[in-house]
This record gives C-alpha cells, sequence and structure tokens, in this order.
C-alpha cells in the first residue's frame, strides 16, 4: 500500500546512505489491491469508503435511533451537526423549500467529511476524496438532482433558459452570455465541483507525505537531523491545517449542491 | 524503482480519471448513508426535535398564562384589601359616631331624670309641707282654743269654731308673715 509500503521498503533509506529522495508522486495514490474479483480490484479507497459509510451511519444510529425530548450527549453532539448542515447551509441557501433537500445534503456533508477526515486517522492515512472517482459520482449526484428539478419545474423551453438565460442583462450581452451560462452550468458544474474536493484532498495529502517522507529521509547524523526535525515540525503543523481544509471542503461542496439546487428551484424570470 | 518504471507507472495512471469500480463502491456507500439516515433516523430526530420545540413553546405559553393568572389574582387581593380597608374605616366612623349619639342620649336620659326626680322631690316637700301646714294650722287652732277656754275659763270651742275667729286670726298671721317675708327679700 502507497505510502506504507515505500516507507517500509526504504527504511534504510536516509541522507548521506548513498540513497536519493525516495520524492512521492502519483504512486501514493496508487494502491495495490486487497483482492481482485473477476478481474475487478478491490483496493483501499474502496474500503475506506465503505467504513466511513459504516461509521456516519453508526454515528447518526446511536445518535439518533432512540431520540429523546431530553437529549443525551451524543444525540446532542448529532443535533448540533443535523442543525448546523440544515440551518446554516440548506435552509440559508434554499430557504423554506429546501427542507426536501435536508436529508440528501446532510447525508452527503458527513460522509464527505468523515472520507477526508481518513486524510489524519493513523493507518487509513489516506483522504479517500482524493481519488476522483469518488467526488465524481457525488458530483453526478448532484448534476442529475439539480438537472432533474430544473426540467421538472420550469419544464423543457423553461428550464434551459433557467440554466442559460440570465435576467436584467441588455440584449448584446447575451450573445456571449448565453453560450458561457450554458457551458458553465451544464457541463463545468459537476466537473469543478468534483474537481475541486479531489484536488484539495489530493494536494493536502501529497504535502502531508511530502514532508513526511522528508523528515525520515533528512535523519541522519548530520545537519539533515535540524532539516529533518523541521520538516517534522511542518508535516504536523500541516495535518492540523489539513483538519481544516476537510471540513471546508466538506463544506464547500455541500454548499455548492445546495445553490445549484437553489438555481434550479428560482421562480422563472 | 527504477525511473523507467516508475515513469511507466505513472503514465498508465491519470488521477482525473475516475476508476469505475471506485465510482460504484462511492456511490453504493452514498447511497447506503443517504437511506438510512434520509428514511429513518432523520425523521425520527426532526420528529423529536418538533416536539421539543412545541414542547418547549407550550411550556411558555402555560407560564405567561400562570403569570397572568397571578396578576389578575394580586390586582383581585389587592382591590379586596383597599375595599376592607375602606369598609374597616367606614364602619369605625359609625362605631364613633354611634358611641357619640349614645352618649348625647344618655346625658340627655340622665338630665331628663334628674329633672323628674328633683321635681318630684320639690312636690313631695310642698305636699308635705301643706299637710304640716294644714296640721299646724289645726293644732294651733286647737291649742289656742284649748288656752283660751283655760283663761276664760268657758269652752268656746264650738263658739270660736263657728265664728271663725281662728282661722281669721291665723290668715291675719300669715299675711303679716308674708309681709314680713316679702319685705325681707
Amino acid at each position: 500500500m502507497g505510502a506504507d509500503v515505500q516507507l517500509a521498503s526504504e527504511a534504510g533509506c536516509h541522507l548521506n546512505s548513498g540513497c536519493g529522495f525516495p520524492a512521492p508522486g502519483l504512486n501514493e495514490f496508487d494502491f495495490k489491491p486487497i483482492f481482485s474479483v473477476g478481474g475487478v480490484d478491490f483496493s483501499k479507497p474502496m474500503l475506506l469508503s465503505i467504513i466511513c459509510a459504516l461509521l456516519v451511519v453508526g454515528f447518526f444510529w446511536a445518535a439518533f435511533a432512540k431520540p429523546k425530548l431530553l437529549p443525551g450527549k451524543l444525540q446532542l453532539v448529532g443535533e448540533i451537526g443535523y442543525d448546523f448542515v440544515k440551518r446554516s447551509i440548506v435552509l440559508e441557501t434554499i430557504g423554506k423549500k429546501g427542507e426536501k433537500y435536508v436529508p440528501m445534503l446532510v447525508s452527503m456533508f458527513f460522509f464527505v467529511w468523515i472520507m477526508n477526515i481518513m486524510s489524519i486517522i493513523p493507518f487509513a492515512q489516506f483522504p479517500v476524496m482524493s481519488k476522483i472517482a469518488f467526488p465524481a459520482g457525488l458530483a453526478a449526484i448532484v448534476w442529475i438532482t439539480y438537472m432533474t428539478l430544473t426540467f421538472k419545474k420550469h419544464g423543457f423551453v423553461g428550464g434551459l433558459k433557467n440554466l442559460c438565460w440570465p435576467s436584467g442583462i441588455p440584449g448584446w450581452v447575451m450573445f456571449i452570455l448565453v453560450p458561457i451560462e450554458f457551458f458553465s452550468n451544464i457541463f463545468v458544474r459537476p466537473f469543478t465541483l468534483a474537481v475541486r474536493a479531489f484536488a484539495n484532498m489530493f494536494a493536502g495529502h501529497l504535502l502531508i507525505v511530502v514532508f513526511s517522507v522528508a523528515s525520515w529521509y533528512l535523519l541522519s547524523p548530520s545537519i539533515g537531523a535540524l532539516y529533518g526535525s523541521v520538516s517534522f515540525v511542518v508535516a504536523v503543523a500541516l495535518t492540523a491545517f489539513e483538519l481544516l481544509v476537510q471540513f471546508l471542503q466538506a463544506y464547500i461542496f455541500v454548499m455548492l449542491a445546495s445553490s445549484y439546487i437553489a438555481g434550479a428551484l428560482e421562480e422563472a424570470h | 524503482m527504477s525511473p523507467v518504471v516508475a515513469l511507466a507507472a505513472e503514465e498508465k495512471m491519470n488521477p482525473l480519471l475516475p476508476a469505475w469500480p471506485e465510482v460504484i463502491i462511492g456511490l453504493l456507500c452514498f447511497f447506503i448513508v443517504f437511506g438510512l439516515l434520509g428514511k429513518k433516523l432523520l425523521p425520527s430526530i426532526e420528529k423529536v426535535l418538533s416536539e421539543r420545540r412545541d414542547a418547549i413553546e407550550g411550556g411558555m405559553e402555560r407560564a405567561q398564562t400562570a403569570q397572568a393568572e397571578a396578576q389578575a389574582l394580586l390586582e383581585q387581593y389587592r382591590a379586596e384589601l383597599a375595599e376592607a380597608r375602606h369598609e374597616a374605616a367606614r364602619i369605625t366612623e359609625h362605631a364613633r359616631e354611634q358611641g357619640a349619639a349614645l352618649i348625647t342620649e344618655m346625658r340627655e336620659e340622665g338630665q331628663r331624670q334628674r329633672d323628674a326626680i328633683v321635681t318630684a322631690g320639690h312636690a313631695q316637700i310642698e305636699a308635705d309641707k301643706k299637710q304640716a301646714t294644714a296640721v299646724l294650722r289645726q293644732d294651733v287652732g286647737a291649742l289656742a282654743s284649748q288656752l283660751a277656754s283655760r283663761i276664760v275659763g268657758e269652752s268656746l270651742e264650738d263658739h270660736a269654731r263657728q265664728s271663725g275667729v281662728i282661722d281669721r286670726f291665723l290668715d291675719d298671721l300669715e299675711a303679716k308673715a308674708a309681709v314680713a317675708q316679702g319685705a325681707a327679700k
């Protein structure tokens, strides 16, 4: 498995030991399959995503399965999380008619967040969202949801108008703006939604790996030990920083999803 | 890892191309989460949350009602207290008036009784005096007749009586006494 395997195989590789810096790269994101079924590999990210789903379900099951009027500690924590997504994201962006989409967006937020958090959980140490397949799947769900809503609410022509005819713009600008809006709202949105989450987690993971590997590589009886310890401190700081980014990316992902839904539900203009 | 192998591996892998098994597993996981949360867990917590909101709002409403009730009761109590005070003052005033009237009445009654007693005493005295005068007049007449008969030696009784000498004499005496009394006054 990526980082672990490499670190293990390069265990004796230090500065001044006749060994080049084992720079981490894309190989960090390529895992040996745990097992294969009919030519399909089952890899670590898949296992982690299943664990994440179980964690989210397990947590909310423990918190909400037998809800009480006077909440216990776990229920209270769950309620705060639920209320945060419901009020600060969904109802804030969509308004009262967003109630219907709260369960989907709450599920999405916590699923994405915990998949991001996997980046800094010992032994997992891999953000599942840094494999583009996972954000792409979720972005596809968002795309299908808001496209369906647009055409369901406004009909085919009205839906197209909703997607690419901005209001309050003088006529001649429309020549440029309508194609841009069409392209942006239908094709670019899901792509950027997926890539934003993917790229952030990808880069964050790579940074942590680079500094971790460097601090190990620089550890030698020379001035390198000093650099190594600096590198280690940076790795720790980056881990803390990643904790923030993980939350932020989950927040942005769900925030954008609900703003797309809000756009689809907007009255015709 | 030789550079050639690494290059080959990197060429093979494009991080922007999703691997279909991962997409499927990811979607499956999401739908498991969405299904359980959306169908069971979130509705149940939403129900409890709205129940709690109701309970809190109901509690506040009850508290407001209770407060209003207490306020009304306080007002009523104050009104009753004021009325009771007023009533007490009225009763005291009444009693004072009544007492004063009673004292006046008693005083008048006493005066009246005293006057009656005094009048009765005066009448008694007058009657006694008259009686005494009458008796005295008789006795004096008798005594004078006896004395005169003894001096004259003969009974003048009948004659004297007939003639009314004694009476006339006594009347004279009385008149004189009255005159003397008037002069003295």
